[in-house]
C-alpha cells in the first residue's frame, strides 16, 4: 500500500481484521447448517444486502464529519414512496420516477445538512426532526397505504441474465467503490476527514465547512433515496412503514467496519464488509432457527465486540508495523 | 542542602524510544530548593523527560529516586500523589467548564459528591489571587478567556495544590512582561519554602534571570549542568546547537533601526493594501485606525487579553465586527466592507497564523504532510478533485525543510511532534499560499531560539517580496527584531505608534498600560519594571 497523505493508512491489515471474521462467519454456518452455502441463501443476501449498503456509506460520511444521520430510514420511505405513487397513481414511467426519488432524497439531506451547518445545530437534533418530518411526509404521500407496482421495477432486483447479480448489488457495489475513492483520492475526501478532526482549524484554514457539510448530507440523502428504490424493486412495492430501525443498521454497520463515532477516521470498504458481516449472521441466525429475540442479542453483542475490538487494534497492528505510541494530548 | 541528604530528584541512566531513541541515558539531579533550567532546541526531548518524571510516560529504561526512595510513577495521578506536578507545554484545561471548576477540578464535592458553589469559588479566588490575577471572575467559562489568561489559569491550577517537585513547561510562551513577573515572584517564595523547580523556556533571558542551574539537552542526551551564573547566552546556544550549528549561521537579532536600514523599506514604504476604519468589536477592541502597506511588517503589542488576537480574528473574518470595516486596494477602496468569514478572507488575499494551534490550527492526530497541505488542498488537484498527493508531499518536505522541523516521516501524526515542530508546521501551512496580506498571532509561541530566527527571517523575506505582515506578539525583543512599526493595543485601543527612531521597551510597556487607568474600566496587574 503506497503511503497516503492521510496518515498511515490503517486499511491493509485493519480491513482484513474483518475479511477474517467475515469467513469464520461463513465457515461457522456452513458447518452448523447443511442450507447455507447455497443459491438460496446467495439470493437472500444479494437482496437485503445493496440497501443497507447505500445507506450505510452514507452514514459513514456523515459518520466522518463527526455528525450523524439518524433520518436515513424515513427518508428512504418517503423516497419509496414517491416513487411508488408517480409510478402506480400517475403512471409515470420507472426513469423520470426513479429521478424524482432521487430528488427527494437530495432535498431532504440538503435541508438537514443546511439547518445544522448553518446555524451550528447538533446534526443529531436536526435529523430526529427529520426522522418525523419524512416519515409523516411518506404516509401523507401513500394515503398510509402500501402501493403495490409489480413487475415493473422488479427488473431493478432481478438478477440480469447470464451476470448473475441483479442491478441493485451492481449499484451498490458501484456505490462502495465510488465512495471509497472519493474519501481516498479526492479533495472532497480530505476536507471529509480534516473536518472531522478539527473543524474550526479547518475554517480558520479558510474552507467554507458550512458547504462541504451541506454536501455530506446531501449525499446521505440521495443515498437513502437509492436504497428506497433498491427496496422497492425487491418487494416491488412501497410502504410507507418501511425502513423504521434502518438507521441504527446503518450505524451498525459503519461501527463494525471501524469508523470512529467522534469524527476523523473512517472507511467506506470496511463498512461495506460491516454491512456483509451483519448479513451473513442474519442470514445464517435465521437458517439455524434462532428466534427473532436470540438474533438481536446476538447481533448486539456483536457490535460491541466490534467496537471493543477497535479500541484494542492499535496495540495488536503495533506488533505488525511499525507505529508510533499514541500520544495523550501532551507534547 | 546539607552534605549527604540526598537530592530530590536523582535520575540515573533514563532511555525512551518511541519511534526512534528519544532519550538516550539520561543522568539528572533536582535539588530542593532550586530552580533547574532545562534548555535544548525543539524536539531535544525536554518535554519527554518531564513527562516521564511526571508519571505521562514510563521510561524503557533507568531510574528515578525521589528524596533517595525509588519512585516509578505509574500515572500522572500517581506521581501527583507524590507531590510531583506539572504545568503542561499544551493547555490542558476543559473549555466548557468555568475557570473555578477547572482550579479545583480534583477536589469539586465533598464526600457525597456534592458541590459547594461559594467554597469553590473562594478557594478559586485565593489560587487566582497569588498570581495577581484578582480581575478574572471565577465562574467565567475558560473557552472564553485567550490563550495567554488560560495558561495563567493553567499554572494557578497547579500551584494551587501542595507540590515537592514542580515543572514548568514553556509557561511563559503565551504571557507578557508584567504576568511573567509576577510568575516569578511566585517561584521565588517556593524556591525558598524548598520546593525544587525544573524550569523549560526557550527564553535566554528568563533563564538567567531565574535559573540556580542549567542543563542543556541535545538530540536525547544531557551533554552538561551548569550553574547558572557561570553559563552566558553564547555558552549556551552553542551548546544546545552542536555541531548543527554550522548548517544556519546564527544571526543576533537586528533592531527596527538595522532592518529598516538594511532593506530600507521605512524610507520607502510600498503602496496602502489596506485601510482598517473604525474598527471595533463589543468587548474586545473599539475604534481602530490603521494602514497597512506592502512590504511592511506591522508589530502590535500589548497585554494579555489586550484585544490583539481579536483584532487580527475580526480582519481574517473569523469574528464579526460591531463597527467600521476594512477598506482593500483590490477595489481602490472604494467599499468600506466587513468579512464575514475566513473563506472570504483568503478570497481577499488575507492569511491568518492562529495563536491556539492546538485548538484552533492543528489536525493533531493526522499527519504532517496534511496539516501543511491542507490550505493547498483547494488548489492542488485535478479536474476531477483528486489530489495531488506527490505535490503536497513535496511542498512538505520543502516547508519542514526551510523551517527545520524536526521529524522522523511527513505521514507522522502531527500530535506526535514536539511543540515547537508543531508551531512551525502550522506557520509552514500559511507560508505555501501566495497571499498579499498575512497576520501571524504569536509566530515564535514555544520555538527555539534558532528556529524563531529562521521564522523572523522568512517573515522579512515575505515582506522584501512586497507582501503586508502584521505580528503580534507578547516578547517586545522579536517586536523589535521584526517590526518596521510597532502599535500598542492597550484595553482594546490603540495606545500608540513606534518607529525606528521612537520605540523602546519602556515606551512599548508604558503604552500597554495606558488606557487600563482610566477610571471605570477594569485595571490591569500594576506595572512592574525591574
Ligand atoms: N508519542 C510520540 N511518538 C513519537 N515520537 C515522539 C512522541 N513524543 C515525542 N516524540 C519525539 O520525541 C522528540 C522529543 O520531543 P519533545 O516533545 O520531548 O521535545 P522538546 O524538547 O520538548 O521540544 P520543544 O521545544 O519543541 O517543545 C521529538 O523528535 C518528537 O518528535
Ligand atoms: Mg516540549
Amino acid at each position: 500500500m503506497s503511503p497516503s497523505i492521510v496518515g498511515r493508512i490503517r486499511l491493509p491489515w485493519n480491513s482484513l481484521g474483518l475479511v477474517a471474521v467475515l469467513l469464520v462467519l461463513i465457515l461457522l454456518f456452513s458447518s452448523l447448517s447443511d442450507y447455507f452455502f447455497s443459491a438460496v441463501t446467495f439470493r437472500t443476501l444479494a437482496n437485503q444486502i445493496p440497501t443497507l449498503t447505500v445507506v450505510a456509506v452514507g452514514m459513514t460520511f456523515v459518520l466522518l464529519i463527526a455528525g450523524i444521520d439518524l433520518s436515513v430510514g424515513s427518508v428512504m420511505a418517503l423516497c419509496a414512496a414517491v416513487m411508488g405513487v408517480l409510478m402506480a397513481d400517475s403512471g409515470w414511467p420507472l426513469v423520470p420516477a426513479l429521478l424524482a426519488s432521487l430528488l427527494t432524497g437530495l432535498a431532504c439531506g440538503s435541508f438537514s445538512g443546511l439547518v445544522s451547518a448553518r446555524w451550528a445545530i447538533p446534526s443529531f437534533v436536526v435529523t430526529l426532526g427529520m426522522l418525523e418530518i419524512a416519515r409523516g411526509g411518506a404516509y401523507l404521500v401513500t394515503g398510509s397505504e402500501t402501493k403495490y407496482l409489480g413487475p415493473a421495477v422488479g427488473r431493478i432486483g432481478e438478477p440480469i441474465a447470464g451476470l448473475g447479480l441483479s442491478p441493485a448489488l451492481i449499484g451498490a457495489i458501484v456505490v462502495v467503490a465510488l465512495a471509497q475513492f472519493i474519501l481516498v483520492k479526492t479533495v472532497f475526501g480530505r476536507y471529509m476527514i480534516a473536518i472531522g478532526t478539527n473543524e474550526e482549524a479547518v475554517r480558520l484554514s479558510g474552507i467554507n465547512t458550512v458547504r462541504w457539510k451541506v454536501v455530506v448530507f446531501a449525499i446521505a440523502g440521495v443515498l437513502a433515496a437509492l436504497g428506497g428504490v433498491f427496496q422497492l424493486g425487491y418487494l416491488q412495492s412501497a410502504d410507507p412503514n418501511a425502513g423504521i430501525g434502518l438507521e441504527l443498521s446503518a450505524i451498525a454497520a459503519v461501527v463494525i467496519g471501524g469508523t470512529s463515532l467522534s469524527g476523523g477516521r473512517g472507511s467506506v470498504v470496511n463498512t461495506f464488509l460491516g454491512v456483509l458481516i451483519i448479513a451473513v449472521m442474519q442470514t445464517g441466525l435465521a437458517q439455524l432457527g434462532v428466534s427473532e429475540p436470540g438474533k438481536r442479542i446476538i447481533t448486539g453483542l456483536v457490535i460491541i465486540g466490534a467496537v471493543l475490538f477497535d479500541q484494542y487494534r492499535e496495540p495488536l497492528g503495533k506488533l505488525l508495523t511499525r507505529r508510533y505510541e499514541p500520544k495523550r494530548g501532551i507534547s | 542542602m546539607t552534605a549527604g541528604e540526598p537530592p530530590l530528584l536523582a535520575i540515573d541512566a533514563l532511555h525512551k524510544q518511541f519511534a526512534v531513541p528519544v532519550l538516550r541515558g539520561i543522568d539528572f539531579t533536582l535539588r530542593a530548593g532550586e530552580i533547574h533550567a532545562l534548555m535544548g532546541s525543539n524536539g531535544a526531548g525536554k518535554s519527554t523527560l518531564c513527562n516521564l518524571i511526571a508519571g505521562i510516560h514510563r521510561p524503557d529504561s533507568g531510574n528515578m529516586r525521589l528524596s533517595g526512595q525509588p519512585y516509578q510513577p505509574a500515572s500522572l495521578h500517581s506521581a501527583e500523589a507524590s507531590g510531583v506536578r506539572m504545568v503542561m507545554q499544551e493547555l490542558n484545561l476543559f473549555p466548557t467548564l468555568s475557570i473555578a471548576e477547572n482550579l479545583c477540578f480534583n477536589r469539586l464535592g465533598n464526600r457525597a459528591g456534592v458541590i459547594n458553589h461559594q467554597a469553590l469559588r473562594d478557594s478559586a479566588r485565593a489560587a487566582l489571587a497569588r498570581l495577581n490575577l484578582d480581575e478574572l471572575d471565577p465562574d467565567t467559562p475558560v473557552s472564553a478567556l485567550g490563550v495567554g489568561k488560560q495558561q495563567l489559569v493553567e499554572i494557578a491550577r497547579v500551584l494551587a495544590q501542595p507540590v515537592r517537585l514542580l515543572i514548568l513547561d514553556e509557561p511563559t510562551a503565551a504571557l507578557t512582561d508584567p504576568q511573567i513577573d509576577q510568575l516569578f515572584g511566585q517561584l521565588d517564595i517556593l524556591r525558598s519554602a524548598g520546593i525544587g523547580i525544573i524550569y523549560i523556556s526557550h527564553r535566554m533571558s528568563e533563564i538567567q534571570r531565574v535559573a540556580d542551574r542549567v542543563s542543556i539537552l541535545r538530540d536525547g542526551a544531557l551533554i552538561a549542568t551548569e550553574n547558572a551564573d557561570e553559563m552566558d547566552v553564547e555558552r549556551m546556544v552553542h551548546l544546545m546547537a552542536g555541531p548543527a550549528m554550522a548548517r544556519i549561521p546564527p544571526k543576533t537579532p537586528t533592531t527596527i533601526a538595522a532592518t529598516a536600514a538594511s532593506n530600507g523599506s521605512a524610507t520607502k514604504p510600498g503602496h496602502v493594501v489596506l485601510k482598517i476604519e473604525q474598527l471595533g468589536r463589543q468587548g474586545a477592541f473599539t475604534d481602530i485606525n490603521l494602514e497597512l502597506r506592502a512590504g511592511e511588517v506591522l508589530g502590535i503589542g500589548g497585554l494579555i487579553g489586550s484585544g490583539r488576537t481579536e483584532l487580527l480574528r475580526t480582519l481574517f473574518g473569523a469574528d464579526t465586527a460591531d463597527t467600521g470595516g476594512i477598506r482593500l486596494a483590490a477595489d481602490d477602496f472604494s467599499r468600506l466592507q466587513q468579512l464575514r468569514n475566513p473563506a472570504e478572507a483568503i478570497a481577499a488575499g488575507i492569511g491568518l497564523v492562529v495563536e491556539d494551534r492546538k485548538g484552533q490550527g492543528l489536525l493533531l492526530d493526522k499527519s504532517i504532510a496534511l496539516n501543511i497541505g491542507l490550505g493547498q488542498l483547494g488548489t492542488l488537484h485535478n479536474r476531477l478533485g483528486i489530489v495531488n498527493d506527490k505535490a503536497i508531499a513535496d511542498n512538505s518536505a520543502e516547508i519542514c525543510r526551510q523551517l527545520d522541523i524536526k521529524h522522523d516521516d511527513l505521514q507522522q501524526p502531527v500530535a506526535q511532534l514536539s511543540g515547537g515542530n508543531q508551531q512551525k508546521v502550522l506557520i509552514g501551512r500559511w507560508l505555501l499560499r501566495d497571499l498579499q496580506i498575512l497576520l501571524f498571532d504569536e509566530p515564535g509561541r514555544g520555538v527555539d531560539a534558532r528556529s524563531k530566527l529562521l521564522i523572523q527571517e522568512l517573515i522579512r523575506d515575505l515582506a522584501a517580496q512586497g507582501k503586508a505582515v502584521i505580528v503580534v506578539s507578547s516578547e517586545t525583543e522579536e517586536l523589535l527584531a521584526l517590526a518596521d512599526r510597532v502599535v500598542v493595543l492597550s484595553n482594546g485601543r490603540l495606545a500608540g505608534e513606534f518607529t525606528a527612531d521612537t520605540v523602546s521597551e519602556q515606551a512599548l510597556l508604558e503604552a500597554s498600560f495606558r488606557f487600563y487607568t482610566t477610571a471605570g474600566q477594569k485595571v490591569a496587574p500594576p506595572l512592574e519594571i525591574s
